[in-house]
């Protein structure tokens, strides 16, 4: 179809794409590149950690001790069941069930939010304890190379605080398809934005199943 | 629905494009063009902010040049010198070279050359825009403030603990630029990958295509890695991270790894797309399909994979291991294949062509020369031995101001020249146009051929005071970037002249092939009137110049 100028404004295909097909492969493939670009900018992190790891290990280890396995756990746990809500609420958007779509997105903010309360709680915690080295707070290390565990916690609050961050834009994006969804969109057809959303919040998720055992587990204990 | 429109055959001589709508005259409110999501117009807010950008670092360039005429620190102190040279790297390299020919000539002609209404997200796209200037207004902060001493590097820990200029300021501005290089990235692969117009297949495409694909790879993964070690900087002067600090035994030497992993291939973003578009200029003028099609294509895609595996020539004299920087070297020197393969099949494609010697011809053909000399000087300075004699030295400076000044914006020039009357639907003074060419070419060998024998008798890059027998080459150095100046003096004049005064063009003034060339000058808003179908490889010259002459028409 040529000539024509621009799609009616409500419709949701838009103008540069012939059909939906296409306009759906092409929001896929490029939700991927993007998490394409996110791997490479935790990797930048990522490298920085094993390096200064495999450098003194021992102080790693006994700083990563200090850590709340408990709390740790159960965020894990929290963040995971989120990526199976979100799972369900794309099936839910594709079968059309807007009520458990709804519900479904619902479901996978609250266990975020969960996550981010503990993940602060945990700050707060590490706060108290006089192990948070940012903007000269002070920082107490009674073992051996304070140098090094104060390295530790440094990658500790960059990796985690990162990832929060990515989680509340996830959230805020949320939002947005949570509005949608309540005024009937997004279903069927049209769910392509829900399916994008569910690959950025499952890749989150996986950058939390990496730190998890990088910061908690390894070493410690 | 679709006409069938074949890439070889003529097309109608379109004279008077402006009593038509196309996509300039389809609105004029300033609203019409900041909430454009055309992709024609972006690329021109996208030509407009670098050109401004280049001014800029190129006022920065001029007092630097004229600073160094003498072997004293006569016109300006020590530390504006410093702040001088990181502003004219820091401009250059993150606001007009990056950006130039992909936001520019990629954002018009990707949609154009692969047949399509717009590229994939044309919201992104605008997106883009805002934040490469958002970026900018940061990095322009700063220099007005009071400038940045660190240069375009930022080596830590100068950067992230001593340095007691604006430093935040500008990595923010450059962290947020990224973001808008990682959009045109994703947006032309996406677009690239699904949609081509019918019977389109890859190896149809235009070689600029090609090449905006493998610059794209770059943009994508190379990036966000600037974008982290920027962030970590900069958290390191907010919050106290320690990650580059030795106190904590955090190692700057990691700082050096993570910026040159994306800042080497970075000089890939900007050399591809040129390479792209003297693909596209040179079968035209000499009226031939290129030789090797497929591997100009190839070598692209090698040059975006090498690109990502010689980060550590950057390091030879910085404390890395021995057997890294010999591994380092061999990479480095695998790089020179592609581009050899290149600069051969270019050549190659010159024999027994119909050659003339058009403005952007002759840009495509400075580009050779220039990029060749570039490129050898690299093999130099990938050696070893050779590197630590002439690391941090002059020879360095010229060395990459022939890849990124005589390859770069030689391909972009030659590119704003060879679609100039398709953005704009107005002819450029041809006589004029050749003359600065000339220019440009003899200024630049006279700016920077002196400095690599100043580099190899050892002056240092980045010093304000000099021995005085390097004044001579000094001097002949200053000179030839004063004919640079008025190079590209010439073309900012006669082409804002041509927008009111220049012949209106037909919509394939140069009888080339490709999409672009079949829709009218300028082209209409959805770009073309039918979707095209292709039916025939690219660069298909001999059949329509016989075309040309069956049917008597030019």
């Amino acid at each position: 179809m040529s000539g024509e100028t621009q799609a009616p404004a409500l419709s949701p295909l838009a103008h540069q794409f012939d059909d939906l097909t296409q306009q759906n492969e092409a929001d896929d493939l490029g939700m991927w590149l993007f998490l394409c670009t996110e791997l490479m900018f935790f990797g930048g992190m990522f490298l920085a950690y094993t390096i200064y790891r495999t450098r003194d290990e021992a102080t790693f280890a006994a700083a990563s001790a200090k850590l709340e396995l408990l709390w740790g756990t159960v965020n894990t746990v929290v963040l995971l069941t989120s990526s199976l809500t979100m799972a369900l609420a794309v099936h839910a958007a594709e079968v059309r069930q807007r009520r458990k779509l709804i519900m479904l997105l619902l479901g996978t903010m609250v266990l975020g939010t969960a996550f981010l309360s503990i993940k602060f709680m945990e700050y707060y915690h590490k706060y108290v304890h006089e192990l948070m080295p940012l903007a000269g707070l002070p920082f107490k290390w009674d073992g051996t190379s304070p140098g090094h565990a104060e390295m530790f916690f440094d990658l500790y609050f960059a990796m985690t605080g990162i990832h929060a961050l990515h989680m509340i834009i996830g959230l805020g994006i949320m939002l947005v398809l949570l509005v949608k969804a309540t005024r009937g969109g997004l279903l069927g057809d049209f769910s392509g934005p829900v399916r994008v959303t569910g690959l950025y919040w499952h890749f989150v998720d996986m950058v939390w199943v990496f730190l998890f055992p990088l910061l908690y587990l390894i070493g410690a204990r | 629905m679709t006409a069938l429109v074949d890439p070889g055959s003529i097309t109608v001589p379109d004279l008077g494009p402006l009593s038509r709508r196309n996509y300039l005259n389809a609105g004029y409110s300033v609203r019409s063009w900041l909430l454009t999501t055309d992709h024609k117009r972006i690329a021109l807010l996208y030509l407009m902010s670098i050109t401004f950008f280049f001014m800029l670092g190129g006022a920065a360039a001029t007092l630097l040049r004229l600073d160094l005429m003498t072997p004293q620190a006569d016109l300006v102190q020590t530390e504006t010198f410093n702040k001088l040279f990181t502003a004219h790297g820091v401009i250059m390299v993150f606001f007009f070279l990056i950006p130039s020919i992909p936001a520019v000539l990629g954002n018009f002609l990707v949609p154009l050359m692969v047949g399509a209404r717009d590229l994939a997200f044309p919201r992104l796209n605008l997106l883009s825009w805002y934040v490469y200037m958002i970026g900018g207004l940061f990095t322009l902060y700063a220099l007005l403030a009071g400038g940045v001493d660190t240069g375009w590097t930022f080596y830590a820990p100068y950067s992230s603990t001593y340095s007691n200029t604006y430093v935040m300021a500008t990595a923010v501005g450059i962290f947020i630029t990224g973001f808008s290089s990682i959009l045109t990235g994703l947006n032309f692969i996406v677009t690239i990958h699904k949609m081509r117009a019918p019977g389109l297949t890859w190896f149809r495409l235009p070689l600029f295509i090609w090449s905006i694909y493998a610059t794209s790879i770059i943009m994508v993964l190379g990036t966000p890695v600037l974008a982290i070690t920027l962030l970590l900087v900069g958290l390191e002067r907010m919050l106290g991270i320690g990650i580059f600090d030795p106190r904590l035994g955090g190692d700057p030497i990691l700082f050096q790894h993570l910026f040159w992993f994306y800042s080497h291939p970075a000089v890939y973003i900007m050399i591809l797309p040129s390479m792209g578009v003297v693909s596209e200029i040179i079968p035209c003028y000499c009226r031939k399909r290129p030789f090797g099609y497929a591997f100009i294509g190839f070598s692209s895609f090698a040059i975006a994979v090498f690109s990502f595996l010689v980060w550590g020539h950057h390091l030879f004299v910085s404390g890395q291991s021995i057997y890294a920087g010999m591994v380092f070297s061999m990479l480095s020197y695998m790089v020179a294949i592609p581009s050899a393969v290149k600069v051969f099949n270019w050549t190659a494609s010159l024999h027994k062509g119909s050659i003339s010697f058009d403005t952007p011809m002759l840009y495509a053909l400075g580009f050779v020369g220039l990029f060749t000399m570039g490129g050898l000087t690299g093999l130099f300075v990938a050696a070893l031995a050779v590197d630590v004699h002439v690391h941090d030295t002059y020879f360095i400076v010229s060395h990459f101001h022939y890849i990124m000044v005589g390859g770069a914006v030689m391909g972009y020039l030659g590119g704003i020249h060879f679609w100039w009357p398709k953005m704009t639907g107005r002819l450029y003074p041809e006589g004029w146009a050749r003359l600065s060419a000339i220019l440009i070419f003899v200024g630049f060998n006279l700016t920077f051929f002196p400095q690599y024998i100043l580099g190899y008798l050892g002056m240092p890059r980045r010093y304000h005071v000099y021995p005085p027998e390097f004044q001579v080459l000094n001097v002949m150095s200053s000179a030839g970037a004063s004919i640079l100046g008025l190079g590209y003096f010439f073309p900012l004049t006669y082409l804002i002249w041509s927008l009111y005064y220049g012949k209106r063009a037909s919509s394939n003034p140069w009888r080339a092939t490709g999409l672009e060339w079949q829709t009218p000058s300028p082209p209409p808003t959805e770009n073309f009137v039918q979707t095209p179908v292709v039916l025939d490889e690219a660069y298909d010259y001999k059949r329509m110049d016989g075309q040309l002459a069956e049917g008597g028409a030019a």
